[in-house]
């Protein structure tokens, strides 16, 4: 079986949970060989990590020559490994950084490439991915027919599946072009940590938007009692109510949770397209005319700052 | 300081979008505009025009490949105040994936720049249509550029780009030396209206239609037969059915929304 390369995504070697999505997806396609381009003394704890979700292989790369530098190294080095191994596919998450790893790496293998995969199915031909497009309106079915398919998934294409691989270790020396040398990582700020699921990955959303007028605290409240993550409109987060990084749309995230509660958010397309495909939505709007509603399996025409509030105690008080 | 900004013409996206038989986006039956997130691409373009030392000096050209009437997006750039047009057009490239797409740009930027070289390539953050965020990163690799992309605030002095870059788990920022490829997202700032000077100076400005052959580019490399990947069914999502909906009277909506997420068993 030929191998699937899955590159990890992780924060100074802590391996996120997309990650496991991908060895999941890979395990269909072929035999999981993780990557791990980072620190030299964080790559035992990343392919254990990775072992414990079936990678069967983990190639590790020295990143301390390309640390610091924007996305075209980490090509160079998957194009490399991707010559050296002739994958099946290559599976990379839907971060930006990793669509832009992925569209250098199309062109350097002359590679089909396919974006923000929800599915992805082994097929005689090869991969078959799902796509969610315009706004969720459509699903398409695609495959790449030229070349190593180059796939970037989406968080929660798949369940992470627990089961060793034999996670054999390998050292990977990668030999990098001055020209991906050129765009520099001046200075990162890590994202605090807010406490809550991960807006991506969390099983409920509360999001807030114009209607809350500036004040989140009955979001926060609603969303803790549910264990949930806070999202927002993009017009929240243009008032400089909460920041970007909250925002669900079209040019923000996209999540599909089981639970996704619009608050004060009246649902133009570009909102939709971040979230149509939650699997139950709920609205809270004090205009019974708001797009939202037609979204909607229950909705409540009221003020969600009193709604909220009142419906946050009784969530509590049944959770005794 | 020479500036092309890559501009597309997508279907309005508040039209009912859809496909043709051959699963290709229906570019011609539904109403088409300049891709929103591109606009904040021209609006970055025109104020580093205005900021740079010598504004007189600075060439803004908007760029896009698509159909005939894809030329909209470029005379909205035009308006906006970019200082010339030029479209990409051909039936061949119709159906066209991001790689060969990639591949007109950058053989179109390289032919902008024949007389004066080009310092700066400019993008939105995506399309509003097809929504990769490839293409900016292969316009970078085609043109063996680097890039600075995502950038949500934009700086330049010179020939140095700083950017900030709001990541998933980072915010950072990034620097580069032109030429260089630059895209931009929606936090960059309001993009402006056309004034109505702008809509008649435009009339007036340079536009030109290119084609392969003036590009040099094989028309059997590009195009939908060629593609690198090929999509094999659409399908339009089944519309929701209509939920129940309750107004709010003397706090019945607080009971009725936790009754309901009890029945569904989020509580």
């Amino acid at each position: 079986m030929s191998e699937v390369l899955v590159l990890i995504d992780h924060v100074d070697g802590a391996v996120r949970k997309p990650t496991y999505e991908l060895l999941a997806i890979a395990k269909r396609l072929g035999e999981p060989s993780a990557v791990f381009i980072g620190g030299a003394d964080q790559a035992s704890g990343a392919a254990e990590a990775v072992k414990k979700y079936g990678a069967e292989k983990v190639y590790t790369v020295d990143d301390t020559e390309i640390k610091g530098y924007l996305v075209a190294p980490k090509a160079e080095v998957l194009q490399q490994l991707a010559e050296k191994t002739s994958p099946a596919a290559i599976l990379i998450s839907s971060s930006f950084e990793g669509k832009e790893i992925a569209g250098r790496l199309a062109i350097k293998l002359k590679s089909g490439i396919i974006t923000d995969a929800v599915d992805v199915q082994s097929s005689e031909g090869g991969p078959v991915t799902t796509q969610s497009v315009f706004a969720g309106n459509f699903t398409v079915q695609a495959k790449v027919t030229k070349g190593t398919p180059i796939i970037t998934v989406k968080p929660n294409a798949a369940a992470p599946e627990e089961g060793d691989g034999a996670g054999a270790v390998e050292e990977f020396a990668a030999t990098i072009s001055d020209a991906a040398k050129s765009a520099k990582i001046v200075a990162s700020q890590p994202r605090q940590a807010s406490g809550r699921p991960e807006l991506t990955e969390a099983a409920i959303v509360v999001a807030g938007g114009r209607g809350t007028g500036g004040n989140f605290e009955p979001i926060e409240g609603f969303a803790d009692a549910l264990g949930a993550a806070v999202g927002a409109s993009r017009a929240a987060v243009d008032s400089g109510w909460t920041p970007h990084t909250f925002q669900i749309g079209q040019t923000g995230k996209t999540v599909s949770p089981q639970l996704y509660v619009a608050n004060g958010i009246s649902g133009a397309i570009q909102h939709r397209a971040g979230m149509q495909t939650s699997k139950t939505i709920v609205a809270v709007n004090k205009d019974d005319e708001a797009p939202i509603f037609e979204l909607v399996d229950f909705g409540v025409v009221g003020d969600l700052h009193t709604v909220l509030p009142a419906a946050t105690e009784q969530i509590n008080k049944r959770k005794g | 300081m020479n500036i092309v900004v890559c501009v597309k013409h997508v279907p309005d996206a508040t039209a009912d979008r859809r496909f043709e038989s051959d699963n290709t986006v229906d570019r011609v039956g539904v109403d088409g505009l300049l891709s929103e997130l591109d606009e904040y691409a021209v609006e970055q373009a025109l104020q580093i025009k205005e900021k740079s030392d010598n504004p007189e000096e600075t060439k803004v050209t908007a760029l896009c490949v698509g159909p005939e009437k894809a030329v909209d997006a470029v005379r909205k750039a035009l308006q906006m105040g970019a200082d010339e047009g030029i479209l990409v057009s051909d039936e061949a490239i119709a159906g066209s994936d991001y790689v060969a797409t990639s591949l007109v740009l950058a053989k179109a930027i390289s032919k902008a720049g024949e007389e004066r070289a080009v310092d700066l390539v400019i993008c939105g953050m995506a399309s509003t249509d097809a929504a990769g965020s490839v293409v900016p990163a292969m316009l970078a690799e085609q043109l063996n550029l680097p890039q600075v992309t995502f950038a949500s605030v934009v700086e330049t002095q010179g020939d140095q780009v700083r950017v900030k870059r709001d990541g998933d788990t980072a915010t950072e920022v990034i620097g580069g030396t032109m030429p260089l490829v630059l895209s931009v997202t929606d936090q960059t700032g309001e993009a402006r209206y056309p004034s109505f000077k702008g809509i008649m100076a435009a009339k007036k400005k340079p536009l030109e239609t290119w084609s392969l052959s003036d590009l040099g580019v094989d028309a059997g490399d590009v195009g939908l037969s060629v593609a690198w990947t090929q999509v094999e069914d659409t399908t339009e999502r089944p519309p929701r059915s209509a939920g129940e909906i309750v107004k709010d009277e003397d706090g019945s909506g607080a009971t009725a929304l936790t009754e309901f997420l009890a029945s569904k068993k989020f509580i």
